[in-house]
């Protein structure tokens, strides 16, 4: 391995933490994404407000924004509960938000919202006599949902989600500048101590490029699977 | 003017984060914001329909080179570029010699390039993309006109495709505004800059970032609005029949 | 409304963090590094410098674990309050914004302040006409943060940042015409480690006490009173039996000057 004035092993542990970060919020997104979509969709009006309010704040103000707000601030409205908690009943907990779990939670409620708006479209893009023929067999609308509404919504989604996935790999460099040690982070120290940005810097876009390549080659097979039964699109 | 400022500071009077100073400091900062947002997307857009059409090109040594650039551009993190063109800039010997110092000093200049060459790799291939979608139809009446290929770029691609590229361009003015908000790290004072500024100060981070997070979110719907129009105006022809 | 809003951030708190039960045996102190030779990392990565020093020496004499956590300069104080740690021992000085805010310890080192150029700079002293234009830099939230806001803001540029290190590093760059620090920090990072390079501009600055308080203390939570009590009387111990004489000389060459 390149030594890289001895920061090679922990650029690598940086590109790790960047990986998992990736995937966890991906996956709480993908978790968030479908409770708002089946918010939007629904009948009730207040779910149906509250998931649009979600997305549109959400979407309307930068994640840097977002993310400062979420991890100086939610601890300290938590901390305020907590404090109650001390002064009135004496009960003395301590919640903390470590760098990681807030960089999860928010970057995972940021793209939750994007989410959101591509399974919407896509569970709409559901051609709807396929649900008419499910209902003739006489499916539950759960079984329904598992066996027929999903596998195609996810057909129609899965563009989107890979759009996403591709945007939110780059939006977990923002979590260097809350204090979480990311490939960025590591790079940037590395950098100022060295005098050698170059150095550094490279690796890391080509890193990201890398994982980029494999996801898109991921997603390319995710999408034929999908696809069966549906001819060759394209 | 003169009792609007002085029915502003009564009305901030009881208010230790709001006052008359650090709102000058979010004022300032959307000036910046604006400046460095407006300016990187007129002159990225200005890189991108050329590189666009290039990119579209037969020849591989001028098509691929595009391709590479957009590739690297959209494959990595803004914050990446941003750190390597403000730091890198600075180890290259003699750069403080020439004239060229006297823009690479400022950290607005800096920040300028790294949000215009990202901008233009994925305007690039937005518009690159519409080119691609023109119809089949709309280019063989053109041959059958006897246009020629540059005639037919100017006067039949190049216009739909503009305009179809239209809903997807407005996503990305959205995305710099919100992505532009990575400039305070390099001490530019935008205005994430000075809601960090005010938070380091007062400790509050609600006000401060609830704050800019509202003029962000104004911002938005602003831009929003002006696309929503503009395709109104110039997608006349694609609206159905109501 | 608030009782819901509370009920599902305690919720959510949760889900997210982790719950523990606070222990009495060991403390938390919040830290940002480097700033030397305050606080810094050795390359092996481990933590030294004055206050890291002092503070190991104050939790030994109350008999106690000490644990370090590195916490940047800007988010140090809701750190403390968001109970990441339970004290900042991170050359903070006691001023009266943050005296609203937590509660400090006795005094246990009062350095001045200080402008530093770089040698060949045409600026001698730090008056607003001599600093027209010029780029200032400071670390965003400190009281040098705050004095060349309110003094120098309308006349000069000021560029804040999240460290002294990428500071010192735009200095170096050429990027700043000025900065102002720390008089300890500044002498460390700039006049030590690059021989002739810079120069200090002026005199050192210790006044107004409403910028520049009453020296470097320890902040505690507000509620904390007793520990502040405890830190107060071992520091009271480790100067009078010499430990803090020792370690002053140490990091700043000389014996403190006797009261």
């Amino acid at each position: 391995m390149i030594d890289l004035h001895g920061y090679g092993p922990r650029l690598l542990e940086g590109a790790l933490v960047t990986i998992e970060l990736g995937v966890l919020s991906l996956i709480l997104a993908i978790i968030l994404g479908l409770l708002t979509a089946s918010a939007k969709m629904s009948r009730n009006r207040l779910l149906h407000g509250i998931g649009t309010l979600y997305t549109t704040i959400i979407r309307g103000v930068p994640d840097l924004v977002l993310m400062l707000l979420l991890f100086y601030g939610g601890q300290i409205g938590i901390n305020q509960v907590t404090d109650l908690l001390y002064y009135q009943f004496d009960i003395d907990i301590f919640i903390n938000i470590n760098a990681f779990v807030a960089g999860v939670v928010t970057i995972g409620l940021i793209f939750g919202a994007y989410m959101g708006e591509t399974f919407r479209g896509a569970f709409l893009a559901v051609d709807n006599g396929q649900i008419e023929a499910a209902r003739a067999y006489g499916m539950t609308e759960r079984l329904m949902l598992r066996r027929i509404r999903f596998p195609l919504m996810m057909r129609h989604a899965l563009p989107g989600l890979s759009n996403n996935w591709m945007v939110m790999l780059k939006t977990t460099a923002l979590v260097s500048i809350i204090g979480l040690v990311d490939m960025v982070r590591v790079a940037e120290e590395a950098a100022k101590a060295t005098h050698e940005p170059f150095t550094f810097m490279v690796p890391v876009a080509i890193i990201y490029l890398l994982i980029a390549s494999v996801s898109e080659w991921f997603f390319s097979r995710l999408q034929k699977r999908y696809n069966v039964g549906f001819g060759e699109a394209e | 003017m003169e009792q609007l400022f002085a029915w502003l500071s009564d009305a901030l009077a009881d208010n230790t984060v709001f006052n008359f100073n650090t709102l000058t400091f979010y004022g300032r900062g959307l000036v910046n914001t604006v400046q460095l947002v407006f300016l990187s997307l007129v002159i990225g857009l200005v890189l991108a329909v050329p590189l666009s059409i290039a990119r579209g090109s037969k020849h591989k040594w001028i098509k691929l080179p595009i391709f590479f650039y957009t590739y690297v551009f959209r494959g990595t993190p803004l914050l990446v570029q941003l750190y390597m063109i403000y730091y890198g800039v600075v180890f290259i010997d003699g750069i403080q010699d020439t004239w060229l110092w006297y823009f690479l000093k400022e950290p607005f200049y800096p920040a300028l390039a790294a949000f215009t060459l990202n901008t233009a790799a994925y305007t690039t291939e937005i518009f690159h993309g519409a080119i691609k979608a023109t119809a089949k139809g709309e280019i063989e009446a053109a041959r059958a006109y006897g246009m020629s290929h540059r005639l037919m770029m100017r006067r039949i691609i190049i216009p739909s495709a503009f305009r179809r590229a239209l809903p997807a361009y407005g996503n990305e003015v959205i995305f710099m505004l919100h992505a532009s908000a990575i400039a305070s790290v390099v001490t530019i004072m935008d205005l994430t800059g000075a809601a960090r500024f005010v938070y380091a100060r007062y400790y509050a981070p609600f006000d401060a970032f609830l704050f800019v997070a509202a003029i962000y979110l104004c911002l938005t719907f602003a831009i929003l609005y002006l696309f929503r129009y503009l395709e109104k105006r110039l997608l006349a022809h694609l609206r159905p029949v109501s | 409304m608030k009782k819901l809003l509370s009920v599902t951030l305690l919720g959510a708190a949760l889900i997210a963090g982790t719950v523990q039960a606070s222990d009495k045996e060991s403390i938390r102190i919040g830290v940002d590094v480097p700033y030397e030779p305050m606080e810094y990392r050795l390359p092996s990565g481990e933590l030294t410098g004055f206050d890291i020093e002092l503070g190991n020496a104050l939790c030994a004499e109350i008999g106690i674990e000490c644990e370090w956590v590195v916490q940047g300069w800007d988010g140090i104080i809701p750190g403390l309050m968001a109970r990441k740690y339970d004290a900042i021992m991170s050359s903070m000085t006691i001023n009266p914004d943050r005296r609203e805010v937590v509660l400090f310890s006795d005094p246990y080192f009062t350095p001045p302040s200080a402008w530093f150029a770089p040698a060949d700079s045409e600026i001698e002293a730090a008056f607003k006409e001599t600093l027209e234009g010029k780029n200032i830099g400071v670390q965003r939230g400190t009281l040098q943060d705050n004095y060349a806001t309110d003094r120098f803001g309308d006349v000069a540029n000021i560029s804040r940042y999240a460290t002294a290190d990428d500071m010192v590093l735009d200095m170096e760059a050429g990027r700043l015409d000025i900065v102002f620090l720390d008089f300890p920090v500044g002498k460390s990072t700039l006049l030590d480690s690059e021989a002739n390079e810079y120069k200090v501009v002026g005199d050192m600055i210790t006044e107004p006490k409403k910028y520049f308080g009453d020296g470097f203390g320890i902040a505690f939570r507000k509620r904390d009173e007793e520990l502040a009590k405890k830190f107060n009387e071992a520091l009271a111990t480790l100067k009078e039996n010499g430990t803090y004489d020792k370690l002053f000389e140490k990091y700043f060459g000389q014996a403190p000057k006797s009261k």
